[in-house]
């Protein structure tokens, strides 16, 4: 029995630390979870037109914070031109931080995965999305609420695990 | 001599962030970006942190300062975007009972085990003392 006690501690040590390694201390949980779209209004890169969280509403959409400069976007690049292509998945870009010529350029290399891309050049609508580093990619249901944040490059397995479930309107 | 300098380099980035606001306002900008974390280095709080969201944090709050905001009413903003964990200091609450009740928890314990011990040592100590009477009969009938 008392030779018993270190085992079980050692056991309960195993398992804290085997559910501690898999977590991410970078993924923040977002409080924006269940939540209406924080409000912005910035405008298109296209046309300059303005284009605010209102116009999110309607459908569910993946809402996509990016810049030129960043190279996780890069990397998450080819996952959004499939969503984009093969699942017909509507993603809105949030250009964070960026110049409208660098991201045109930018686009104009890559291909464009976005329906809009919306110029966030100060950051502000970022800070109002609690977004901390980009990619970020917010998925909104039709209401316009915020239903997951995906922190970090978009994967195929985040996709298929996770964000497909929550959109099932988008499916082909 | 370039470790010298680094505090040097760090005063400079910070002065520049406080100018307009008066000695009151400044007072509070150094307590809420000392209490705030930067979530992209995440050990270091926002008033240390080179990051660029850290400066954008930083001029936030220097902005509702000058606009009047609470401190309270600045923590809450921040809180509503990031979470409790741009807090250094966790609210109390339901979820993080664990961690501030967790260390007095972990004290009971070993305190309860320390006087397990001391009473089972003293039992032991209790059989094995010496029965004199029997002792003595022994020794007399070894005589």
């Amino acid at each position: 029995m008392r030779y018993l006690i270190p085992v079980v501690v050692l056991a309960a040590l195993v398992v804290l630390f085997a559910f501690g390694l898999q977590h991410d201390p970078r993924e923040v949980p977002s409080p924006l979870i269940g939540k209406p779209a924080p409000a912005f209004n910035l405008k298109l890169l296209d046309d300059g037109t303005s284009y605010s969280n209102a116009d999110l509403k309607g459908r569910p959409v993946l809402v996509n914070f990016f810049a030129s400069w960043c190279e996780g976007c890069q990397v998450e690049h080819p996952v959004l031109l499939k969503l984009a292509r093969e699942f017909n998945v509507e993603i809105i870009g949030m250009d964070y931080k960026d110049k409208p010529e660098d991201v045109t350029n930018w686009l104009a290399r890559h291909g464009s995965p976005y329906r809009k891309v919306v110029m966030d050049e100060e950051g502000t609508a970022g800070l109002d999305w609690g977004v901390y580093g980009v990619p970020e990619t917010f998925v909104l249901d039709a209401a316009g609420t915020i239903v997951y944040k995906q922190i970090g490059p978009m994967t195929e397995q985040a996709w298929r695990e996770k964000i497909a479930p929550l959109m099932a309107g988008a499916k082909p | 001599m370039l470790l010298a300098l680094l505090p040097m380099l760090a005063s400079a980035t910070n002065a520049a962030d406080i100018s307009g606001l008066n000695a009151e306002q400044e007072a509070r900008y150094r307590t809420l970006t000392n209490q705030l974390r930067c979530l992209v280095c995440q050990n270091q709080n926002i008033a240390d942190s080179d990051a660029p969201l850290a400066a954008d944090l930083r001029n936030q709050v220097k902005r509702q300062l000058l606009a009047g905001e609470s401190n309270q009413q600045i923590t809450d903003y921040l809180t509503e975007r990031y979470g409790d964990f741009v807090l250094y200091k966790p609210p109390f609450k339901a979820i993080t009972l664990l961690l501030w009740f967790g260390p007095v928890l972990l004290v009971l314990l070993a305190l309860g085990m320390a006087y397990a011990f001391a009473r089972r040592s003293r039992s032991t100590a209790k059989t094995v003392a010496v029965d004199e009477d029997k002792l003595r009969k022994l020794l007399e009938e070894n005589k």
